[in-house]
């Protein structure tokens, strides 16, 4: 009886030892620095390395199976899409194209450089000459800057940029920098929803507030639909190749030029920001009624935002004057009347890896009396409040390789809506497979998303990332 | 007399081991800094391989740049407050250039930033779940960032040769995954050498170990270990090079200045 307690005993113990953990490479000398030996050679690896400049396990840092040069990289990608139904403007294929992106960056301490270009084909379109102001052909040049410190509180972003700033979950109201609108509804990366501007951007900062001041010396549209992928309502019927778009854009260097500034600083949690700009509707604001063509005409944004954690998750709002220059008074039919946006969202984690989340977003007309007197003959009024509400929700699984997104875009004043689903799967470190839909649904052929409605295509893509 | 004697020295005696024993709120203190706080500020460069059940593997890529929000002259070395980190991505190529900026506060949620170079947009991260997964790593978010310690009841529960063995339980049950959890921590160092979590019935769910300790300027630093889901099978293997303290990082790197453009200098 003794004798088997004290087996059960020692079995315990040695269970017990067992169970601890053994001591890792390094602590072990920690541990006991053996007085004898450390007399004369093995110092402990932690002492050699603290006393060496360059820690010799620094080679290992240079990634694994690189072959190209640390400033280079990119992707290979093939995105394929087709129309769900019949539309006698555009072809049944919404896009089909291959890709290749090459981006190089080379910094040193106070300036650095980037380039980043598209080298792309697909039969979608007809044409394949290079226009970089538009994107169009086979080259698509999306950045190349130089970046400059000259001071501590100063950078410099010279040259062909990407700029992004505001609240909005895929709505923009101080955000004026250029979109690409039929690269967003034909199914190309996110990414490509924004277009480059060719500008000069300073920021300045200090502990008080921070200035971000954009000059863009000669106006840069939207990438807006023009009926060369995508039908749109040319305000009497469904229209696409059959009548493209072809816009009177203001080109003249430093006279129909764009100024663009935030200034915004954190307050506690939460971030403020006020919003200017001077330049033109980003997408056609008008009609030249003598010659029919669609015009840009001049418009100024001033505006505000604040962001920061509500409960358990983030809120932001946002609003701006969208003050179109051009028709002061409203009473001009040939040019858009100025407006008021205004936008509030919230976002939250709804449980483990599912993020949910709403907007509310309304664009007022100002002086409407005026735009309802003048309207012509047969004209369909617009709402005088155009609202949209936006859900938005995203599921990661299989260890975050695998998401599942759907966006929607709701107006209940227009009684149409926009849907984005979309999976994306890692099949690895380099190759990523994506599907998803561009789904528009509309009571009325005229308004802004069942305008669409002929569009309605879904897409797959393959692509390799290096 | 003598007794009286012998009670003076035994009294000092038992002092002296009082004092060599540190409470368990001593160790929980000293081990939290010894796993998130050594120096003011440092950086490393992280490498990490996730190993799936089927034996798949993933690598990530990032150098972290780590500043303590200590008072100005503090040199008791027992800070444990908020903490600004910069994640810079490298690996894989889909999130290359992808900066990830932590504001970390003690005692309530972390303000987080993601910037999409693609976009060149700031996007503030809602997600507020902190034992989910780092970059799909099995590594939660609070492993990479400290779990705050007044979040679970700690207790002593052995003393070994080489090891202070804690007992740790939450105090909010329904935040976290795990019932309880077991660490090692190195009497030495104060290194949490491993780290069990067990499930309601007392089933071994996850396990983490330092598998490589350095001394780098003086600290003991962790710089390879592993993070094991035993319900998955999978496995993370995190390795940290370059790792330097005390380099000089000032709070307007943990700026939206610096998320859009990297702090090339800072990261090296």
């Amino acid at each position: 009886m003794k004798q088997r307690m004290m087996i059960g005993g020692m079995l315990a113990a040695c269970a017990a030892w067992a169970q601890e953990p053994a001591l890792p490479a390094g602590l072990g000398a920690l541990a006991a620095p053996a007085p004898a030996a450390s007399a004369e050679p093995a110092l402990p690896q932690g002492l050699d390395l603290g006393m060496s400049a360059e820690p010799p396990q620094a080679t290992l840092a240079q990634p694994r199976g690189r072959v190209l040069p640390e400033e280079l990289s990119g992707f290979w990608e093939m995105r394929g899409g087709v129309r769900l139904q019949d539309d006698p403007h555009e072809k049944t294929a919404s896009i089909g194209e291959t890709r290749l992106q090459v981006q190089f960056d080379k910094a040193a301490d106070r300036a650095a450089v980037k380039v980043v270009a598209d080298f792309l084909y697909d039969p979608v379109l007809n044409d394949h000459r290079v226009d970089l102001e538009s994107g169009d052909g086979w080259l698509d040049l999306r950045q190349a800057n130089l970046l400059l410190r000259p001071a501590p509180f100063m950078d410099v972003k010279l040259g062909r940029q990407i700029n992004t700033w505001g609240t909005g979950d895929l709505l923009f109201i101080n955000d004026l920098f250029p979109k690409d609108w039929n690269a967003y509804f034909i199914g190309r990366d996110d990414d490509y929803l924004k277009a480059p501007s060719d500008a000069a951007k300073v920021s300045l900062f200090s502990e008080a507030v921070n200035l971000d001041i954009v000059y863009t010396p000669r106006f840069d549209s939207d990438r807006y639909i023009d009926g060369r992928r995508i039908s749109y309502w040319n305000s009497q019927r469904r229209a696409g190749r059959d009548a493209t778009v072809d816009a009177d854009k203001p080109d003249g260097w430093f006279r129909d030029d764009e100024w663009a500034a935030r200034l915004y600083r954190n307050i506690g949690v939460y971030e403020a920001a006020a919003y200017a700009y001077d330049g033109f509707w980003k997408s056609p604001g008008g009609t030249d009624a003598a010659t029919g063509r669609m015009i840009f005409p001049r418009l100024q944004v001033f505006g505000g935002s604040m962001r920061g954690p509500l409960g358990r998750g983030l809120f932001n709002l946002e609003g701006g004057w969208y003050r179109s220059a051009d028709d002061l008074s409203g009473d001009d039919p040939f040019v858009r009347n100025s407006e008021t946006r205004l936008l509030a969202g919230y976002e939250q984690e709804l449980m483990q890896n599912l993020t949910g989340g709403v907007q509310y977003y309304v664009e007022s007309m100002n002086d409407y009396g005026a735009y309802r007197r003048t309207l012509p003959p047969g004209a369909r009024a617009a709402d005088e409040h155009r609202q949209v509400v936006t859900f938005r929700l995203t599921r990661l699984l299989m260890n975050q390789n695998l998401r599942v997104g759907m966006f929607v875009y709701y107006s209940p004043t227009d009684s149409d809506m926009y849907l984005r689903p979309n999976v994306n799967y890692k099949v690895d470190d380099h190759w990523i497979v994506e599907v998803g839909g561009n789904v528009f649904i509309g009571r009325d052929d005229h308004t802004f998303f069942g305008q669409f409605e002929r569009n309605n295509n879904v897409y797959a893509s393959v692509r390799y990332g290096f | 007399m003598k007794k009286t004697l012998l009670g003076i020295v035994l009294a000092a005696v038992a002092v002296q081991a009082q004092e060599a024993v540190p409470t368990v709120e001593e160790i929980v203190a000293k081990a939290n800094r010894a796993a998130y706080y050594q120096g003011r500020s440092g950086r490393a460069k992280v490498s990490m391989s996730i190993k799936d059940a089927q034996g798949r593997e993933r690598a990530r890529e990032f150098t972290i740049l780590r500043l303590d929000l200590e008072p100005e002259g503090d040199t008791s070395d027992t800070f444990t407050g908020d903490q600004k980190f910069y994640v810079y991505f490298e690996r894989p190529a889909d999130v290359n250039k992808t900066a990830y900026l932590v504001h970390k506060h003690v005692g309530r949620d972390d303000d987080r930033w993601l910037f999409l170079p693609g976009l060149n947009l700031v996007k503030r991260i809602a997600a507020s779940d902190t034992r989910t997964s780092f970059v799909g790593s099995d590594f939660f978010y609070e492993d990479v960032s400290g779990r705050n310690p007044a979040d679970d009841v700690h207790e002593l529960a052995e003393t070994t040769d080489t090891y202070y063995v804690l007992s740790n339980t939450p105090k909010d049950p329904k935040a976290v995954e795990f019932a309880s959890y077991k660490m090692w921590i190195h009497k030495a160092s104060f290194i949490p050498v491993k780290a069990e979590y067990y499930d309601a019935k007392g089933e071994k769910i996850r396990e983490a170990q330092a598998l490589e300790v350095q001394q780098i300027q003086g600290y003991p630093t962790v710089t390879k270990s592993m993070m094991k889901d035993l319900r998955t099978g999978s496995a993370t293997t995190i390795s940290y090079t370059r790792v330097e303290y005390n380099i000089a990082l000032t709070e307007d790197i943990f700026t939206e200045r610096y998320l859009r453009n990297p702090p090339r200098a800072q990261l090296r």
